[in-house]
């Protein structure tokens, strides 16, 4: 059956884009409330299809499936060998990254309130790059999803470049050729697995991809673990990362941090280990290894770090190896815990993104040595700030605690020592937000003299929002592992446990 | 031959060429007789009116059968239908560029479209037929026709060291060509095509294989100098730059594209139908060779790119990057794909090509240099032209939404689909386009990231700035839905 919903949820922005082509340039209260009206559709959708799905309402429904375009008319006029159809769909899981992107691109167009000129280029590409989000994770086959996510690096290296600090001309080169390695890997995989099977339908493919040999099938597999490693970012792929958080404009950070970080995580979970579920098993140490690399290495570089900034650019480093030791361990609790890191790290890293590009905004520094007793001058954002160093650190009863302990229950039921040696990240990670988040908010008074403005309406909105999705899913966390729980039945049985 | 035979031909297979001679002649002949202060402007339009007609007629001919007359020399089949289509059309995109050159520059404007007109006729020839005569009098009329307009720009030094450097090196080239097509003419004693075929598959003496071979490499390397590839790409770089900009979009995309007919008639024909050492032709056997040209071509064309400044030079050394893209398609010749990626790429290019050589010539008209600074704060001037600008970029870079990106992943296919996946080679050649996205994207850094010196808008002729819209259209159509054609 073919729904329109999809197609409208995926479009929606980019419809909105071109709208706002019509809107003079000197309006600028007009932009960025067209702006943030774009964003709307999808959100509402998304909402929508979510209140079907848990009142029961079959996922299938959703999906389309029309042809598109063919390939290989060799005798001109005569057969083809080669179709792809246009074809979107959602499980579970790419349902709530869905939403997970169509939250935070709202939230990231209303904290957009600060941009100082060139409204109506910007709102266009944010909008765009919404659509590459949306696109990536209601992609059916993998022409489409490499389509989209092509899509969300072009509007990226133009929002870093133009709207970011003072670095942001490198940011943004090494955005686009780190990235631009990364996909170009990634398209060597599906074109090897378009011209071997001849198609590109992840479903049909999960079932032909076990077919090759077991040496293909692992060339496969880490060729694609770097090419969404680069997007992870594993380390020693990960350098572009840092320049990109600290180099782009807030808002398009709180994008990049909280979803466009996590399509590695997705691609991994999605094509890695629902296409090579054996090669993934015998990847399976390696991996965990990997993640507890990540892990330890983003949070002892985090705790050295003064600028706040760089602190959340290595701990989010840090905690994408929390998704690996997850996917890694290859048991049900492990890959449970990656995905839920992988949804809770969104909100987490987006709502710290925002509060540090308040703070920026306010005292032109990021610098935690010029920081300090922020809660008496500006009580709402210290205590929001606060909260949110509390759900990164995985205090229970936020979503991080939940995310932590399934990966780390999952490493400890195959890899007990492993596990020991990653939980030291647990014990680094509290040293470092603590550090950070305790100096700015207490201690002696520092930064600009005078009077502040607390958060205003249009920055405390998506600050509460944030806060309230992230506690809400640390207090009841069946929200999220309902819909998710076919996804990962569906993983389970690809590596037959 | 009498002429009752003469008659019985169908001459209607030629009507497509016969009507873009007429074009030549009467435009020549136009200029001599009309007065020296009538305007010679319009005759341009009766050119360009005549690659429409020959279009139009090409496309009333595209359901017949296919035919061939004066002994099967010419011939109208699926490959020369399709590839002649190409041709018209970048033509006739590219001829629209010809109205936006400065008359102070190009001086003699009745020639220009003159040579225009039979550069295009040489290339169609060579698309229809069907043995070494016409094949090389086709290359020799359009060759010849290139080479008077790289320097048609009389009092501009760099168009005359253009011209001189493009004759010369041509003429080496077409030597090379030439002299490998003697050792085919040496083994079999014909110049048809159809025949050749016929005395090569059963060929049994091995030391003629080897001269086979030879001829093989000599008549591959004197026709990479026509699609601008390694190991004979030199001249491109300084031809380009010194030609009028309209000459060098003609040179990238119609006479590439007449190189790549050269090469898929002439080695589709004879090469791949000689049956050598168990079974396999000697097409199959030079694989590897072709693989390496390829290679080499695009690591050349794409790294050396990297250190331009200007942006003529930058697309000049990127078209060398296309051409070895395009061999890659060439270099599996068992894949069920080859054909099409070339064609497919082809068309793509033509579009993304002639629309960033239109917007170039407007800037080098405007600012007087080709230089990248030229392009420094575009989007604040002339907002939709850097918009389009970007999209035509994002097409030649390879990004998804746009002709170009299609076109790769049909080679990509192509290289994967081949009997043997040619595993390093595709890696290669998405190296190649990674490193490309440096030297397209600098110029998007420069459009919009950087403040520019001069501060009007662009001025585009009416027909410059049609050509402009058509190419990016087709652009972004053929990127969202490749299948239309």
């Amino acid at each position: 059956m073919n729904s329109l919903i999809l197609t409208l949820l995926v479009f929606s922005p980019l419809a909105g884009a071109a709208l706002l082509l019509f809107i003079p340039k000197e309006k600028e209260r007009a932009i960025k409330a067209a702006g943030l009206a774009a964003t709307m559709p999808a959100l509402i959708l998304s909402g929508i299809i979510l209140i079907q799905n848990a009142m029961g309402a079959g996922i299938e429904r959703f999906s389309v499936s029309v042809p598109w375009f063919k390939m290989g008319n060799v005798s001109l006029g005569g057969e083809y060998f080669f179709t792809v159809n246009y074809e979107l769909g959602i499980d579970g899981f790419s349902l709530i990254m869905m939403t997970l992107a169509a939250v935070l691109a709202t939230l990231s167009a209303s904290a957009s309130s600060f941009i100082r000129s060139g409204w109506k280029g910007y709102f266009s590409l944010l909008l765009i790059l919404e659509t590459g989000m949306l696109g990536v994770f209601a992609a059916e086959n993998l022409i489409l999803f490499f389509i989209f996510l092509e899509l969300t690096l072009v509007p990226m290296f133009f929002l870093i470049g133009k709207w970011g600090f003072a670095g942001r001309e490198k940011a943004a080169w090494y955005y686009l050729l780190y990235n631009g390695i990364g996909s170009a890997i990634l398209l060597i995989v599906i074109v090897y697995l378009f011209g071997m099977t001849g198609t590109v339908n992840i479903g049909k493919l999960m079932d032909l991809a076990g077919d090759f040999p077991a040496g293909v099938q692992l060339g496969l597999l880490l060729a694609l673990l770097v090419s969404f490693g680069v997007k992870l970012p594993i380390v020693p792929l990960h350098t572009w990362m840092l320049h990109v958080h600290v180099q782009a404009p807030p808002p398009v950070v709180m994008l990049h941090s909280g979803v466009l970080l996590k399509i590695g995580a997705y691609g991994l979970i999605r094509i890695g280990i629902g296409m090579f579920p054996e090669a993934f098993q015998t990847l399976g140490t390696a991996i965990m290894i990997l993640g507890t690399v990540n892990l330890l290495y983003g949070a002892f570089l985090a705790l050295i770090q003064t600028d706040f900034k760089r602190i959340l650019a290595y701990s989010s480093v840090s905690h994408m190896g929390i998704v690996l030791i997850g996917l890694g361990a290859m048991n049900e609790a492990g890959i449970q815990g990656a995905i839920f890191q992988t949804v809770s790290h969104g909100f987490i890293s987006a709502l710290l993104f925002l509060l540090v590009g308040l703070m920026a905004v306010r005292f032109q520094t990021t610098d935690i040595r010029e920081l300090g007793g922020l809660a008496r001058k500006l009580p709402k954002l210290s205590g929001v700030l606060l909260a949110a160093g509390m759900a990164s650190l995985g205090l229970p009863g936020m979503s991080g605690f939940i995310s932590e302990f399934m990966a780390f229950m999952g490493i400890f039921l195959v890899q007990p020592e492993l596990g020991a040696v990653a939980a030291i990240g647990l014990i680094l990670t509290a040293a470092y937000v603590l550090r950070a988040v305790l100096s700015i908010t207490f201690g002696k008074e520092k930064g600009a003299e005078g009077s502040l403005p607390d958060l205003n309406w249009h920055e405390a909105a998506p600050a509460w929002i944030l806060l309230f999705l992230i506690i809400s899913v640390g207090v009841f966390p069946n929200g999220l592992a309902v819909p998710l729980q076919p996804a990962i039945e569906t993983i389970m049985k690809g590596i037959g446990g | 031959m009498d002429a009752k035979t003469l008659m019985s031909y169908n001459w209607m297979l030629m009507l497509p060429e016969l009507i873009v001679l007429g074009g030549a002649i009467l435009i020549s002949v136009l200029d001599l007789i009309l007065p020296k202060k009538t305007g010679r402007e319009w005759l341009g339009w009766l050119g360009f009116a005549a690659i429409a007609g020959a279009g139009t007629v090409l496309l009333l001919l595209t359901p017949s059968e296919t035919e061939g007359i004066l002994g099967d020399s010419f011939v109208l089949d699926g490959f020369a239908k399709l590839f002649k289509i190409l041709l018209l059309a970048g033509a006739a995109l590219i001829y629209l560029l010809t109205f936006q050159e400065k008359k102070s520059e190009v001086t003699e404007r009745s020639e220009f479209f003159t040579l225009w007109l039979t550069g295009l006729l040489g290339a169609m020839f060579m698309s229809s037929s069907r043995d070494l005569m016409t094949l090389f009098v086709g290359l020799e009329l359009l060759s010849i026709s290139s080479y008077i307009m790289a320097g048609l720009k009389k009092k501009d030094q760099k168009s005359n060291e253009a011209a001189m450097k493009y004759v010369i090196n041509g003429g080496v080239a077409t030597a090379i060509t030439l002299f490998g097509m003697s050792y085919l003419y040496g083994i079999t004693g014909t110049v048809s095509l159809t025949d050749m075929i016929g005395q090569l598959q059963s060929l049994e003496n091995t030391d003629h294989l080897f001269v086979l071979g030879l001829s093989f490499l000599i008549i591959f390397t004197g026709l990479s100098f026509k699609i601008a590839a390694a190991p004979y790409h030199m001249w491109v770089p300084d031809v380009y730059e010194g030609a009028p900009t309209s000459v060098t979009a003609f040179l990238s995309v119609v006479s590439k594209t007449a190189g790549f007919i050269l090469i898929i008639r002439l080695f589709y024909t004879v090469f791949l139908n000689t049956s050598i050492l168990q079974g396999e032709s000697l097409l199959m056997n030079m694989q590897p060779y072709i693989a390496v040209l390829a290679a080499l071509t695009m690591i050349i064309g794409n790294v050396t790119a990297l250190k331009q400044r200007n942006v003529k030079r930058m697309l000049a050394y990127s078209s060398i990057g296309h051409a070895g893209y395009m061999l890659v398609a060439f270099a599996s010749p068992q894949s069920p794909l080859m054909f099409d990626a070339i064609w497919f790429y082809l068309l793509a290019y033509l579009f993304m090509n002639a629309g960033a050589f239109a917007i170039l010539l407007v800037i080098e008209q405007q600012t007087g240099s080709a230089h990248l600074n030229s392009f420094s704060g575009l989007y604040k001037r002339s907002p939709i032209v850097a918009v389009l600008m970007g999209i035509l970029l994002l097409s030649l870079a390879g990004i998804p939404g746009t002709a170009g990106f299609m076109a790769k992943l049909t080679i990509l296919l192509s290289a994967f689909t081949n009997q043997v996946p040619m595993l390093i080679l595709a890696s290669i050649m998405l190296a190649a386009t990674v490193i490309s996205y440096v030297y397209y994207f600098n110029v998007f850094a420069h459009m919009f990231f950087k403040q520019g010196e001069a501060e009007t808008k662009l001025r585009f002729h009416p027909a410059a700035a049609a050509a402009l819209l058509i190419c990016t259209a087709g652009t972004i159509l053929f990127g969202l839905f490749p299948h239309i054609l």
